[in-house]
């Protein structure tokens, strides 16, 4: 594909853990990012999607298989990466525990720019330009307030402009608004669907929210311990979802009342013990309701790794049950 | 109907600063009956967890609380040190926001629990009901000698249920107890917590700025706002058919998955809630609502009838055009 930002091919992110053992957080991943999308990136917390996230930001190194940025393989050198940060930001989940206490606001959103050794000049008219863009108007009275002095929606508008003053082609948001209140969640995401139309910045966000999918991403993959599990675009993994683990998903959402709720047991999985066979097994409502035993291919589910493969035009999921 | 377990007359509760009083309760009032489930959702600042509160008198030295709370017609307000005591845990139990972090890191959780049980029953072994509680919240009773870093955080809320279902209260106080869970241990959570109220005849308040968790969980929701109740009914209708264009607004940010208006147009309310010592005149929502008229910067309306049970406090209503 040509129009892909970025992309992993054959991704393994490995930790030590206790006792000697591996855990496998991040286990076998393609996935591609197409400039001017918004990818979402779903699953529990401990699936590895923050690790990949990180990954891809390359603040953590594969163990096996690479991340392409435009083409290009990744590299871990110091100025690779500091030219590579211009190109690619993060906004983390939590604006309050991202900022410094003792930095105005200026100070915050100057900082990349200092790193990258922009000149001196132009600072001021760019740190306007990145806390209008991001709905902080006029930005002047902004300048020497500290986070303390700012609403929770404000401190997360003025990590996306620390973001977005660089001029990333693409923006990696890990639970944007997770942390925030009810009436202030529209207002984050519609500012970063706004970056996305007038700016052209690719975003991933990375999430286990559902709904939020729904409000503001052309694509989702859903990550189950370690692998992409199911992918496709919002309307059609959200309409019908194939993967007995995104159906779950999706059962437990409340706005969601006409789906029968199907309330897995037990929390992340451990990726220092990955199941063999299909990882999502042990928990899988197919197999605990005999209906993988009626289709015949319980052996398969408990015993055969399975990928990602294309079950409708445009969708793919990893499960014995589907066609494919 | 019984006479209510719970009734909250006219409470106001205001916080004293540096900067002066700060009232964040405003005058509210509402009733709750043995084995009910009532919601309360709002933004933060909006009152939700000061009332939680007050009905156990948990608050800051130095605030003012004013109105009545009856448990079983008996005012916490008034009451004296020993026999709020003996409310608090017997009758009415909290589960805090954040709480947990409140475990205490160093002491095994069949000894967090049990202490509170020695307190209020002294003499017994509270061991038996230890292992009890435990498998009433779905835990194996041999947990009871873990400590906190050794559960999950869904483990951990279950501990915490738990520990304030110890001694047998007639109503527990949930204040967001799964804003900081997964989405399925949230899910397991509210399961047990429906379980709980169905099977102990428990009576629930449920805290929230989540309408969409609370259509579930909650049979009837008060909306607040700036301190006050500005629309309540049943959770169903305030969530698919809210009349206060506030309540509008904190509906529509959780998007219903499938509806097309909501797609790829999240919908947000700008602005912040306003500052308790500096209150708008008339409705206290009008510098951010989106269909404000004149009239609304100097009418504060009361909460009206607004068809189906609900009654919510805006001039549309008033005049019977609901929102």
């Amino acid at each position: 594909m040509s129009e892909a930002l970025l992309e992993t091919r054959g991704l393994h992110v490995h930790f030590a853990a206790r006792h000697g053992a591996v855990a496998r957080a991040v286990d076998g991943v393609d996935l591609s990012i197409r400039r001017g999308e918004v990818l979402a990136l779903v699953g529990e917390s401990g699936c590895g999607k923050t690790t990949l996230a990180r990954t891809l930001l390359g603040l953590e190194r594969p163990a096996e298989g690479e991340v392409r940025f435009e083409g290009e393989p990744l590299r871990y050198g110091a100025r690779f990466l500091r030219d590579y940060r211009s190109k690619v930001q993060i906004v983390f989940q939590d604006p309050t525990g991202a900022l410094n206490p003792r930095q105005t606001v200026y100070e915050v959103v100057a900082e990349g720019l200092r790193v990258q050794g922009q000149s001196d000049d132009e600072e001021e008219s760019l740190i306007s330009q990145a806390l209008s863009r991001a709905g902080l108007r006029p930005p002047e009275r902004f300048f020497h307030l500290y986070p303390y002095e700012l609403s929770g929606g404000q401190r997360q508008r003025v990590v996306i402009a620390g973001a977005m003053v660089l001029g990333p082609s693409l923006l990696v948001a890990d639970e944007p608004v997770s942390s925030l209140d009810a009436s202030v969640r529209g207002e984050i995401l519609s500012l970063m669907l706004r970056l996305v139309r007038e700016e052209g910045v690719t975003i991933l966000v990375v999430t286990h929210d559902l709904g939020l999918a729904w409000n503001i991403a052309d694509r989702i993959a859903v990550m189950y311990l370690g692998r992409i599990v199911e992918e496709g675009t919002t309307e059609e993994l959200l309409s019908e979802a194939r993967h007995p683990y995104t159906r779950a998903l999706l059962s437990v959402v409340p706005e969601h009342e006409e789906m029968e709720q199907q309330i897995l047991v037990g929390e992340a999985p451990d990726p220092t013990r990955i199941p063999p066979g299909c990882r999502f097994h042990p928990r899988c409502p197919l197999v605990a309701s005999q209906e993988a035993e009626r289709l015949g291919i319980l052996e398969r589910c408990n015993g055969e790794d399975v990928v990602l493969r294309e079950v409708a035009p445009r969708q793919f999921a990893a499960c014995h049950a589907l066609p494919g | 109907m019984s006479a209510p377990l719970l009734s909250v007359r006219d409470l106001h509760v205001t916080y004293s600063s540096g900067a002066g009083p700060v009232p964040a309760v405003r005058g509210v009032s509402f009733d709750l009956a043995q084995g009910e489930s009532l919601g309360l959702a709002g933004e933060s600042g909006c009152g939700k967890s000061t009332i939680a509160g007050a009905l156990l008198r948990v608050l800051p030295r130095g605030t003012e609380i004013t109105g009545e709370v009856l448990v079983n017609g008996e005012d916490v307000l008034t009451m004296k040190p020993g026999r709020l005591r003996a409310v608090r845990w017997r009758e009415l139990s909290i589960v805090f926001q954040g709480a947990l972090h409140s475990l205490n890191p160093v002491q095994r959780m069949g000894d967090q629990i049990g202490e509170a049980i020695e307190l209020h029953f002294r003499g017994t072994d509270p061991r038996p009901r230890v292992a009890e509680l435990l498998e009433l919240v779905g835990l194996p009773a041999r947990r009871a000698g873990d400590f906190p870093h050794q559960l999950s955080g869904g483990q951990r809320q279950r501990v915490l249920i738990a520990l304030a279902l110890a001694c047998n209260p007639n109503l527990l106080v949930a204040d967001e107890p799964t804003t900081a869970l997964d989405v399925m241990v949230q899910a397991q959570v509210l399961e047990l917590l429906e379980r709980l109220q169905r099977e102990l005849g428990l009576a629930m308040i449920f805290i929230t700025h989540d309408l969409s968790t609370l259509s579930s969980v909650c049979r009837r929701t008060l909306v607040m706002y700036a301190g006050r109740v500005i629309e309540e009914g049943e959770s169903t209708e305030v969530f698919s058919r809210p009349a206060h264009p506030y309540a509008a607004a904190l509906a529509a940010a959780f998007p219903t998955i499938g509806d097309p208006a909501s797609r790829l147009n999240p919908s947000g309310l700008a602005g912040d809630p306003p500052d308790p010592r500096a209150m708008p005149s008339g409705c206290p929502f009008h510098p951010r609502c989106a269909v404000a008229e004149p009239r609304c910067s100097t009418t504060e309306v009361e909460l009206w009838p607004a068809g189906n049970g609900r009654r919510a406090a805006c001039v549309r209503v008033l005049d019977g055009r609901i929102a």
